[in-house]
């Protein structure tokens, strides 16, 4: 046997320290160490915000423990700078040694985070980067999605169009990675229901000047615009499109990111986007109005999705922990209770897919005076593609 | 063909809006010589003057009166406080200096007005669209827009060339030691001609703010395709800095539609061929 001295003396040295505490641990409650890699600072930040709220928020509502053991959060601002993710994971995964990793918002840091964290074997929860590589080709046992897969999303936007009758479209979203999988997902649904796309459009990201991709959809005159922007983009989009009086002959559609947080910025001019979300904030659950009724009360702001994807995902977490008693050294158990979650989220059903991203209905919304309202079901329990995935099917 | 005439009418309104935003940069890069990154967040610091000042006065016009002689100020100080230290030394530590001012603004910024985007209302009597084609319709304050633009454009050209501090203005950039010999102090003239680079960003922050939304780092994008006019125009000149605008905008907005996959690359295609024609740009002096 080959064993090099570092390695030999690390083995002791951790088998040393664990032998006479691991038990003395778990009885006397310790905490569990949870690492939240989020955005606490820049453009995200709102977003690593709300996740962090609505988690904290469900362990307090559980009475302080999980599984019968306290949780501990430790913090880490990722900045969504996809060149520090690997740092910052490893920072989580071998520094702090944190017993569950949940993280982040975006995608590129997901992609890196998620890699080392399948490597590692850590138990990992992502409450929203939607890259669809996550829970396709790059899926593992103990990573868990419990936001949506881009592709997911734009799907369902397909489908809601075909069934409101829309037969030709143009899509028009920035040139990157999250932009192309909207439109493919969305390409996907909409080919397959007999629709026709007049012409993709792509705008070098992150350009904001719209007016020349807004001449070239009235020279096509197509039934409806599929678009995807999100944040200070999609507010001046949604300006821009109701500024040419584009909006009076051809209908915006979009995943629910096109609207959500910029619903006051665009106002009026927003009257009649509509959108697909696993989410609306008008949803008529029990658990939703208990989630908003309770989120408002601790931290006097509404809640919004991604308050809804931190819930959900320490709900997850919580069937898992109860599953094994707290035992988070009992990885694979706690890995395969928590893909059998199943249960009632403020976003209605939540279960999860072979691939562990959410199987979850999609609702139609549409903007109206700075409000999005919920239309209806647009997809009922829609499961993303598990393409790719051979680690899980 | 009817395509390619809005399109060009695109062109020709954004490439202005750029000007009014690349004048700045052109003045502070050629008369002081200084590289200013922190000229985008002059145009940020606009746009959310112009929505704090907006909601107060209820007019975009009257905040960007107000708005003005704040950037002036403003300008003043940044330069007192930092700037007049930079004038002497190498490009990297004006390059330095001025990113850590990005990035103190931008967290300034998130804390006065915080990460949601924002929207300015255009004036109501502003505010409506008139046909342009079958199909297509233009916001009336984007027509008055460019209209502003272009009489701002005159009146800097004018200025430049008739007036005596104009005068003064070119003669700085020729010939700094000379205009100080002949008795005038140019700390002051500088002083002035910052803060006029920042009042013209900031101006074209606030002027734009109704088409635009206002969100963090909205000027980011201005501060890149600043540079590429300043670098087509020739640096220091604003009649170049209006041409090269013009230019800009046309070919961006007609990439776009006409070379699709090109579009994004045809900004700077067009620098690299004025600069393999006219290494100083199309008014710059030779370099």
């Amino acid at each position: 046997m080959l064993v090099d001295r570092r390695h030999l003396l690390a083995g002791t040295g951790a088998a040393a320290l664990t032998a006479p505490f691991g038990r003395f641990a778990i009885a006397q409650g310790a905490p569990i160490k949870v690492g939240l890699l989020l955005p606490y600072s820049g453009t995200y930040a709102a977003l690593g915000e709300a996740i962090t709220r609505a988690a904290e928020l469900y362990v307090k509502q559980a009475g302080g423990t999980l599984g019968g053991r306290a949780i501990s959060f430790t913090r880490l601002d990722d900045e969504s700078e996809p060149t520090k993710a690997t740092d910052l994971t490893n920072k989580l995964v071998y520094g702090e040694k944190v017993d569950v990793l949940i993280g982040t918002v975006h995608s590129g840091v997901a992609m890196a985070m998620a890699k080392i964290a399948a490597e590692a074997g850590v138990p990992t929860l992502i409450p929203n980067a939607g890259a669809d590589v996550i829970t396709r080709a790059g899926c593992a046992p103990n990573v868990f999605r419990t936001s949506f897969g881009n592709g997911q999303v734009s799907y369902a936007t397909g489908k809601a169009m075909i069934a409101a009758g829309i037969k030709e479209a143009v899509t028009l979203t920035w040139q990157y990675a999250a932009g192309e999988e909207d439109v493919a997902g969305f390409k996907e649904a909409f080919l397959e229901g007999g629709g026709k796309v007049l012409k993709e459009i792509y705008l070098p990201f992150p350009d904001v000047e719209f007016q020349s991709a807004l001449a070239e959809i009235a020279s096509l005159k197509p039934q409806a615009v599929f678009s995807f922007f999100a944040g200070g983009g999609a507010a001046k989009f949604i300006k821009d499109f109701a500024g040419a009086k584009l909006n009076e002959k051809i209908a915006l559609w979009g995943p629910g990111f096109l609207t959500d947080g910029v619903e006051k910025a665009v106002g009026a001019a927003g009257n009649g986007v509509k959108t697909v979300l696993h989410y609306a904030d008008d949803l008529d659950n029990p658990q939703n109005k208990a989630f908003r009724a309770a989120f408002e009360a601790a931290y006097k702001t509404s809640a919004d999705v991604y308050a809804v994807q931190g819930w959900d995902t320490m709900a997850v977490l919580d069937i898992g922990l109860k599953a094994v008693k707290g035992d988070v050294s009992k990885r694979a158990d706690l890995n395969a209770a928590m893909a059998k979650a199943a249960f009632d989220s403020p976003r209605g059903p939540f279960k999860l897919s072979a691939s562990r991203n959410p199987v979850q209905n999609f609702y139609l919304r549409e903007l109206k005076d700075g409000a999005n309202r919920l239309v209806g079901v647009a997809v009922k329990d829609l499961a993303d593609s598990t393409k790719g995935c051979r680690a899980l099917t | 063909m009817e395509l390619a005439l809005i399109q060009i009418f695109n062109g020709v309104q954004y490439g202005l809006l750029i000007f009014l935003a690349a004048s700045g940069l052109t003045l502070v890069f050629g008369i002081l010589g200084v590289i200013n990154l922190a000229h985008g967040s002059f145009y940020m610091l606009g746009a959310y003057l112009a929505l704090t000042l907006t909601s107060l006065t209820g007019d975009i016009f009257l905040a960007t009166l107000l708005g003005a002689p704040i950037a002036v100020a403003f300008g003043a100080a940044i330069e007192f406080l930092f700037v007049r230290h930079l004038y002497k030394r190498d490009h990297l530590q004006q390059v330095l200096l001025t990113f850590a001012l990005i990035l103190i603004f931008n967290e300034t910024q998130r804390i006065l007005w915080g990460s949601y985007p924002h929207s300015v209302p255009a004036p109501s009597y502003l505010s409506g669209s008139i046909s342009l084609t079958g199909a297509l319709s233009y916001p009336v304050y984007r027509l008055a827009l460019t209209g502003i633009c272009l009489a701002l454009a005159m009146a800097m050209m004018f200025v430049i060339t008739r007036t005596k501090i104009g005068a003064l203005i070119r003669a700085g950039e020729s010939n700094r030691e000379m205009v100080e010999l002949l008795g005038f102090d140019s700390r002051w003239l500088y002083r002035l001609v910052f803060a006029s680079g920042t009042a013209l960003a900031a101006a074209a922050g606030m002027l734009a703010a109704p088409v635009e939304s206002v969100y963090p780092g909205v000027g980011e994008r201005v501060l890149i395709i600043s540079f590429v006019v300043v670098v087509i125009g020739g640096i220091g000149s604003i009649r170049g800095a209006f041409l090269g605008a013009l230019a800009i905008g046309i070919a961006d907005a007609l990439g776009k539609v006409f070379l699709p996959g090109f579009a994004s690359m045809m900004i700077y295609a067009l620098m690299a061929a004025v600069l393999a024609i006219r290494p100083g740009g199309l008014f710059g002096r030779a370099a």
